[in-house]
C-alpha cells in the first residue's frame, strides 16, 4: 500500500499539486487520470521521489519515505519497478543488457542465473529474439514490453507507470493494460497508472483518481465513473464522440 | 548575473560531489571505462593526427620564412617546431579542439538521456546516475587524452620533417638535428599533466551541462553549445594558471 499525504508542489510559485491526499492498495491497478498538465506525472515522481515535494508525506507500507535519508531511499527503490512515459530505454545498451542492469548493480547472482531472470522476464511480456536489438530499432509497443520487463526484473513491490499506452493503436494498448493488470494480481504488486485514456480506465481501473487542475476531484473505481455525478469529470470521461453516443440521458 | 555564474560553480561541485561518491560495482565501472575509452578516446585519433601534421608543417614554414637570415642556425628551425608542439600546440590547442569535438558529444548525450527519462530511470532503479554516466568519462578522458597529446608532438614533428623534406626550406638534416636540441623532460612533464586537467576540464564541464539540460531537443543543442564554450574557456583560463605554477 501506498499512502500520500497532502501533497503540495509548487513551480515558480505556480501550484502544479494542492493538497493531494490518496491512498493506492495492494495487489490493485490504480489508475490517476486527468487532463494533459492536471499534473499526473509531477505527482507520480513526487511519489517514487524523483521530484522534491514542497510539503506533505509518502508512506510506503508503514515507512515514510519522506523522512529516509539516500541509503534508505535506495533500499526502497531496489523494491519499485517505473515504466516512464517514452519507456526511457539506455539507448546505447541492447534490450537485454537494459533489463539486467539492475541485476549486475545490485546482486551477485551467477551469469547463468541473470541470463535465465532476463530471458523470464522477456517471455513474461512476450518478447523473444529481441535480446540482441537496440531500443531504435524498437516498435513503440516492443520498447513499453521491455521497460515492464525491466521494470519487473528485480521482482517490485510498487509498480508505476507514467502512461504505459500512449502512442499506441488501440489494439497495442489493450494488451500492455492487460500485461501490467495480470502482473498486478500475479505477483500482488501495488500499482499505479497515469493515463488519459478511458479505454484503460475501463478496462484495468480496479481504483480510479481523478486530478484536476492538480487537485483530486473525484475518486471510485471503474464501476462508478460513467455514472458520477461531477461535471469535469463527465466533460474527460464523454470527451470523445464514442463515448458521448453511450451516455445515458440522467 | 555574478549571482547566477557562481550559483553554476556551486552546482558544478554539487554534482562533482555525487560523481565522485563510491561506485556501485567496480567491475561494472570498468566495463563502462572501456567503452568511453573507445568514443572518447579512439574516436578522437584521426582528427588529433590530421591537425597535427597540418600544423607541424606549417609551423616549420613559419620559422623558415621568419629565421631566414644567414646568422641564424638552420636547425633552430626543428628546435622551435618542437618546443611549439610541446608547449603550447599538443596540449591547449588539442585540448581546444577536443572540446568541441568531445564536449560536444559528451553534453549532448547525457543531455538527450535527461530529456528523455534515461537519468530518471537510472535513479529509481537505486543508481547513483551521475556517478554511473559521468565518473567513466572523466577516468577515461584523463588516461587518454595524454596519449593522444603525445602522439600530436610526434605526428606534429614528422609533419614538419616532410615538410622540410619536400619543399627544402630547410635541410631535413638540420631540422633533425634541432630536434635535439637542448632537450628538456620537464617540459614533456608539464604538458602531460596541463593535457590530464584539460581533459578533467572537458570531460565534468560538458556532462555538468548535459546532465541539468532541461525541456527538449533545441535546450539539449543549447547545452552542447554551453557546454563546448564553458569547458573552451575553462582550458584557456587553466592554461595561464598551470604554465604560471608549473614553469616559472
Ligand atoms: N520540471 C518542471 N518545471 C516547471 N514546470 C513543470 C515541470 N514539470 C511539470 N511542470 C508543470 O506542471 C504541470 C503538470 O505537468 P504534468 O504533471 O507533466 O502533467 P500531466 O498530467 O500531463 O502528466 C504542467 O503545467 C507543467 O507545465
Ligand atoms: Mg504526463
Amino acid at each position: 500500500m501506498i499512502r500520500a499525504e497532502n501533497i503540495v508542489k509548487s513551480f515558480d510559485g505556480r501550484r502544479v499539486l494542492d493538497d493531494v491526499s490518496v491512498t493506492f492498495e495492494q495487489g490493485k491497478t490504480n489508475l490517476i487520470i486527468g487532463r494533459s498538465g492536471s499534473g499526473k506525472t509531477v505527482l507520480m515522481k513526487c511519489l517514487v521521489g524523483l521530484m522534491p515535494t514542497d510539503g506533505g508525506e509518502v508512506w510506503y507500507g508503514d515507512t515514510c519515505f519522506s523522512r529516509l535519508d539516500f541509503r534508505q531511499v535506495k533500499a526502497v527503490r531496489q523494491e519499485m519497478g517505473m515504466i516512464f512515459q517514452g519507456g526511457a530505454l539506455l539507448d546505447s545498451s541492447t534490450v537485454e543488457e537494459n533489463v539486467r542492469l539492475p541485476l549486475d548493480l545490485f546482486t551477485d547472482r551467477s551469469e547463468a542465473d541473470k541470463r535465465d531472470r532476463v530471458d523470464f522476464c522477456l517471455e513474461r511480456v512476450a518478447l523473444t529474439d529481441a535480446n540482441r536489438l537496440y531500443p531504435s530499432e524498437l516498435s513503440g509497443g516492443m520498447i513499453k514490453r521491455v521497460a515492464i520487463a525491466r521494470a519487473i526484473v528485480m521482482n517490485p513491490r510498487f509498480l508505476f507507470c507514467d502512461e504505459p499506452n500512449s502512442g499506441l493503436d488501440p489494439i497495442t494498448s489493450g494488451v500492455i493494460d492487460r500485461l501490467i493488470a495480470e502482473i498486478t494480481r500475479e505477483y500482488d504488486i501495488t500499482t499505479v497508472i497515469n493515463t488519459h485514456d478511458m479505454n484503460s480506465v475501463l478496462e484495468i481501473g480496479d481504483k480510479v483518481v481523478f486530478l484536476h487542475e492538480g487537485r483530486k476531484w473525484w475518486e471510485g473505481s471503474r464501476h462508478d465513473i460513467m455514472t458520477a455525478d461531477n461535471p469535469e469529470l463527465g466533460d474527460f470521461v464523454f470527451a470523445s464522440p464514442m463515448a458521448r453516443r453511450t451516455r445515458q440521458p440522467k | 548575473m555574478l549571482k547566477k555564474f557562481f550559483g553554476e560553480i556551486g552546482r558544478y561541485f554539487l554534482l562533482m560531489g555525487k560523481v565522485f561518491s563510491r561506485p556501485e560495482k567496480m567491475r561494472i565501472y570498468r566495463r563502462r571505462v572501456m567503452v568511453e575509452m573507445e568514443a572518447i578516446g579512439l574516436g578522437s585519433i584521426v582528427i588529433t593526427a590530421i591537425i597535427s601534421v597540418f600544423i607541424g608543417a606549417v609551423v616549420t614554414l613559419q620559422m623558415a620564412i621568419n629565421l631566414d637570415e644567414g646568422f641564424i642556425p638552420q636547425s633552430l628551425i626543428g628546435f622551435a617546431t618542437r618546443e611549439t608542439m610541446i608547449l603550447e600546440f599538443s596540449s591547449t590547442v588539442v585540448a581546444l579542439i577536443l572540446a568541441g569535438k568531445v564536449g560536444s558529444s559528451i553534453a549532448s548525450e547525457i543531455g538527450t538521456m535527461r530529456i528523455t527519462e534515461q537519468i530518471d530511470a537510472l535513479e529509481l532503479m537505486g543508481v547513483n546516475s551521475a556517478s554511473y554516466l559521468i565518473l567513466p568519462k572523466i577516468v577515461a578522458g584523463v588516461f587518454f587524452f595524454p596519449f593522444l597529446c603525445i602522439m600530436s608532438i610526434l605526428i606534429g614533428t614528422a609533419g614538419g620533417y616532410m615538410i622540410s623534406a619536400v619543399t627544402g626550406v630547410v635541410m631535413p638534416g638540420d631540422f633533425l638535428e634541432g630536434l635535439h636540441l637542448d632537450f628538456n623532460t620537464w617540459s614533456i612533464t608539464y604538458t602531460l599533466i596541463k593535457m590530464a586537467v584539460f581533459a578533467f576540464i572537458i570531460t565534468s564541464v560538458s556532462s555538468f551541462y548535459g546532465y541539468w539540460a532541461r525541456g527538449n531537443s533545441l535546450e539539449v543543442a543549447r547545452s552542447s553549445t554551453r557546454a563546448v564554450v564553458a569547458s573552451s574557456i575553462t582550458v584557456l583560463v587553466f592554461n595561464l594558471i598551470l604554465t604560471q605554477w608549473l614553469l616559472i
